[in-house]
């Protein structure tokens, strides 16, 4: 390692008694890397903030002396004139002609130091953040020579966090150094503790330069940490699962409305979802244009306008075509997929066939992370927004006329009809409430995707699969299908690759259908086909 | 019956007719492209021959369509799978006899695995530089995958939108296993660059108006077998089965036998379609295995008239036509049309051309029947003309409830 000889170097011979200015002055005899090197150490041994503008110029080649005299000055070069600057009190004192000033020379090396020193004194800095930013520095790289001043600074370390941060980083430098062995034992195992993936590298060096304990110390450490990673590699598919399975649950349960209901499967269900994804980006685009001061609200008038959008086509595709093709469910199953042709080309002709943005709010954009599981917001959002949307139907299902009708004409049509059900109300109205929830889905689809005339069709077959994996006419089912399904996807891929996870989830389903013909959740009837 | 009588010699005459039309074009359209100078204005261009030719690879995978969905009530979407597993088998056996004029010149691996840095031939690639083989695999495929679906499927009675849906989840898992590279089938970019088949020149006319012709013969076999099939008591239990499935299950059919053996004959007539196809066109990529190929097979079949044997011939002619002029003419506007044409054909043509016609007719003759045999009366005799013609189309008794 470079920095191992440095370890040497005679750190004892700190002057205590030297004031900053003595110090700084000597960097005018300092003809060799090492007395510089020396140097910069001394300042950092004052812990003083004020020595921080001289290694700053020192870093950046600003730190001259004047050849005259051999006084110290950082320099700010305006033209052939250089700007003289006290290097402690910050005053400008004067101006020479570049040739009357050397340079102090640096190399990587020096700069490196002075990186590190510098985050040392950042350790005694007053914002907590700041402190926490210079300890992360040091975590990332582990240097023997900060030990001394993160010991320092943990004694007078208030805040727990940065304190354990700081522990950490000692641990981190204690089993590069060459303390005794049981010290970097136990640096070792603190490190273990951690999880963190970072410091796999770190203890593979050591494992592979130590012996005995402390080798075999590395050793349960990288395994402890692997088992932790492999721990946190589960719940980060896990959530990757639940943010694909809220986005199908989305795409389908208004598919499942319909269907269960209606029987009939809606093959422009997709183009509905397209249709609110593209008035999301509509109204983005209005509101850009004549209040950009509620952009972050866009979303909010975008949700009712989709789903009025989306359920006011559904009403008339419904009104206009499915009403006459009743107990002919293959039949609108091709005349739905002629209007979803017709819809696509509509937007393609209309918005043109390339992808269009549509911009995330502030309060959707950014992650913050759990443990090691870094989570976006806006998938969290599109993840409660979905539970949100299901915890709404469920009301309106189980605790509303309307859902009561519709739950009565999905059991038993003939009979809801002869108690007085409207029946083509309920499907009016049904079909323009699987639309509308088809819309509202576009909005929250175009905060984690493209928004393309092609977009619907990538969701529904995923869709379909969803439905009948769940079952008819129970809203639990088409939770339950979405969330496996996409805990499923996200499992597989790591194993099998995303394409061909995917394929044997559709196998999967397939085999599936066969055990269950009716999906997870059956309705039970007297029907022979059932 | 009479008039029923009357109306089975009319379709035998059709399919006669449209047998004699498949024949005379078989012989013609060769003779008119090689035979008759380009100068003249009986001549048939080339790319016309081609055009043709793959009308009629179409008219076979509509009619295999039909089978199943006209006559026994399975509304596959993933009939597009079977055709284009029938060109696979037919395009890896071209891209065998390609040998080494290929871009890489290796006499044993075809262009894409060179390009993948693959050392030797797939296990699954033997015997394709055979072209009994892959005549055999041609049938075979197809006919196998949709044996052991339809065994899962129709043994545990999934049926109607259900069964229409995983069809199309089936298709659409090939098109995305025959997308991958490391499947071995050309990944995105398929099997194309053909050269020769039984050692005659692909680009060659003669070669060119040789596969027509045998697209024409092979199409006259596939409605022959299809007509003795749908007129056979098979054709009859197809038929009822599609009517009433439960009905015939407690007569003491199997329909799901029923069934499994119409979709398998469908499958392999599908694969022999896409197996004639494929030199045609001269590529085959993994996008025919795509969803919406397959629901516009479906088009085909609806618009020209299901549950008859002239309807989809009719059919994916008239639709692939309407699909060449469009977009050359107007592009932009053909996703318009197939999609109205999906609508107006479900809500006004619900019996497609064919089934119209013969209702139209069989309309008419029933009104001119009673000044001819005056004992008959009038309703009965009308009503029976009417249903023997729409027997076909109608959705007959529901499923018991």
């Amino acid at each position: 390692m470079f920095l191992l000889p440095l370890l040497l170097l005679p750190g004892a011979a700190h002057g205590q008694d030297a004031s900053l200015g003595a110090i700084v002055a000597k960097f005018a005899d300092a003809k060799k890397f090492d007395q510089t090197e020396a140097l910069v150490r001394e300042l950092g041994a004052t812990g003083d903030p004020a020595v921080r503008p001289v290694l700053e110029a020192l870093a950046e080649g600003n730190l001259h002396v004047r050849k005259a005299d051999g006084t110290v000055f950082i320099v700010s070069e305006a033209g052939k004139e250089m700007k003289l600057i006290d290097p402690l009190s910050g005053e400008t004192v004067g101006e020479a002609s570049s040739s009357a000033m050397k340079k102090v020379r640096v190399n990587n090396g020096l700069r490196r130091l002075i990186r590190d020193v510098l985050s040392a004194l950042t350790l005694g800095a007053k914002s907590a953040n700041v402190r926490m930013a210079a300890v992360n520095t040091m975590f990332a790289n582990p240097d023997p020579e900060s030990i001394e001043a993160l010991d320092a600074a943990i004694e007078v370390e208030t805040d727990p966090a940065v304190k354990s941060r700081m522990e950490q980083a000692r641990a981190a430098a204690v089993v590069l150094s060459d303390r005794p062995e049981k010290d970097r034992i136990d640096a070792v195992e603190l490190l273990g503790s951690l999880g963190d993936r970072g410091v796999l590298s770190l203890l593979a060096t050591v494992e592979a330069n130590a012996e005995g304990d402390l080798k075999q110390a590395a050793a349960n450490a990288t395994a402890k940490i692997r088992s932790v990673l492999a721990a946190w590699d589960v719940a980060q598919n896990v959530w990757f699962g639940i943010s694909l399975g809220s986005v199908l649950l989305l795409a389908a349960i208004g598919l499942a409305i319909t269907f269960g209901v209606m029987g009939v499967i809606n093959m422009a269900h997709g183009e509905m979802v397209m249709v609110g994804a593209y008035t999301t980006f509509v109204v983005q685009g209005a509101v850009r244009a004549f209040a950009p001061a509620l952009h972050d609200w866009s979303l909010a008038f975008a949700l009712p306008l989709a789903f009025l959008v989306a359920g006011a086509i559904g009403v008339a595709i419904e009104r206009g075509i499915i009403r006459f093709l009743y107990g002919r469910p293959l039949e609108t199953l091709l005349a739905t997929w002629g209007v979803s042709l017709v819809l696509q080309q509509a937007v393609r002709t209309i918005f043109g066939p390339s992808n269009r943005e549509v911009g995330n709010p502030s309060w959707m954009s950014g992650s913050f992370e759990i443990g090691h599981l870094a989570i976006t917001w806006n998938r969290l959002w599109i993840v409660a927004f979905s539970l949100g949307v299901f915890a709404l139907l469920l009301f309106i299902f189980n605790r509303t006329a309307w859902g009561l009708h519709m739950r009565a004409v999905t059991q038993n049509r003939r009979m809801a009809s002869s108690m007085g059900i409207r029946t083509p109300w309920v499907d009016a109205f049904t079909f323009g409430l699987g639309s509308g929830i088809a819309g509202i889905a576009g909005v929250a689809l175009s905060q984690v995707g493209n928004v393309s005339p092609n977009l619907g069709q990538g969701y529904i077959i995923d869709s379909f699969m969803v439905v009948v994996f769940g079952g008819v006419g129970n809203l639990w089912g088409t939770l339950l299908g979405a969330f496996s399904l996409g805990v499923a996807n996200k499992f597989l891929e790591p194993y099998a690759g995303a394409v061909l996870g995917k394929i044997i989830v559709l196998v999967l389903i397939i085999l599936f259908i066969q055990k269950r013909p009716r999906g997870l959740f059956a309705l039970k009837g007297r029907s022979v086909e059932a | 019956m009479i008039a029923a009588r009357f109306l089975r010699d009319g379709i035998d005459r059709r399919i006669g007719l449209l047998l004699a039309i498949l024949l005379a074009a078989a012989v013609l359209v060769p003779l008119l492209n090689l035979a008759v100078p380009p100068t003249s204005s009986f001549h048939m261009p080339t790319y016309l021959v081609a055009l043709l030719g793959k009308y009629l690879c179409y008219a076979m995978l509509a009619l295999s369509l039909d089978l199943v969905w006209g006559y026994c009530g399975i509304l596959s979407l993933g009939h597009g799978a079977f055709f284009a597993l029938g060109g696979y088998a037919m395009g890896m056996y071209l891209m065998r006899q390609i040998g080494a004029r290929g871009v890489y010149g290796n006499p044993d691996l075809p262009d894409f695995m060179v390009f993948l840095n693959w050392k030797e031939l797939p296990w699954y690639w033997y015997g394709f530089d055979q072209f009994w083989f892959a005549a055999l695999m041609v049938m075979l495929a197809p006919g196998l995958l949709a044996f052991a679906f339809g065994w899962l499927a129709f043994r545990s009675r999934v049926t109607g939108v259900y069964l229409s849906i995983i069809t199309q989840a089936m298709t659409y898992a090939l098109l995305l296993a025959f997308f991958r590279n490391d499947m071995g089938f050309g990944g995105n970019n398929g099997l194309t660059d053909f050269k020769d088949i039984l050692g005659f020149n692909l680009q060659a006319r003669a070669t060119r108006a040789a596969l027509f012709s045998i697209s024409a013969l092979m199409l006259s076999g596939a409605v022959i077998i299809t007509a003795a099939l749908v007129s056979s008591k098979y054709g009859k239990l197809m038929i009822a089965v599609r009517d009433a499935e439960s009905r015939t299950r407690f007569l003491g059919w199997r329909p799901e036998n029923i069934k499994l053996f119409a979709f398998t004959i469908s499958a392999v007539m599908a694969g022999i379609a896409g197996a004639l196809y494929v030199p045609q066109v001269g590529i085959i990529n993994p996008s025919e295995f795509s969803p919406a190929n397959s629901i516009e097979i479906v088009i085909w079949t609806a618009v020209g008239g299901r549950g008859t044997i002239l309807g989809p011939v009719i059919g994916a002619v008239a639709v692939n036509w309407g699909k060449s002029w469009f977009t050359a003419a107007m592009p932009e506007l053909w996703l318009f049309a197939l999609g109205g044409l999906f609508i107006a054909v479900t809500l006004l043509l619900p019996k497609g051309i064919v089934g119209t016609w013969d209702e139209w007719r069989a309309a008419r003759r029933a009104r001119r029947l009673p000044n001819e045999l005056a004992p008959v009366s009038e309703p009965s005799l009308a009503e029976a003309a009417a249903r023997t013609a729409r027997h076909s189309i109608d959705p007959g008794p529901q499923p018991a409830e």
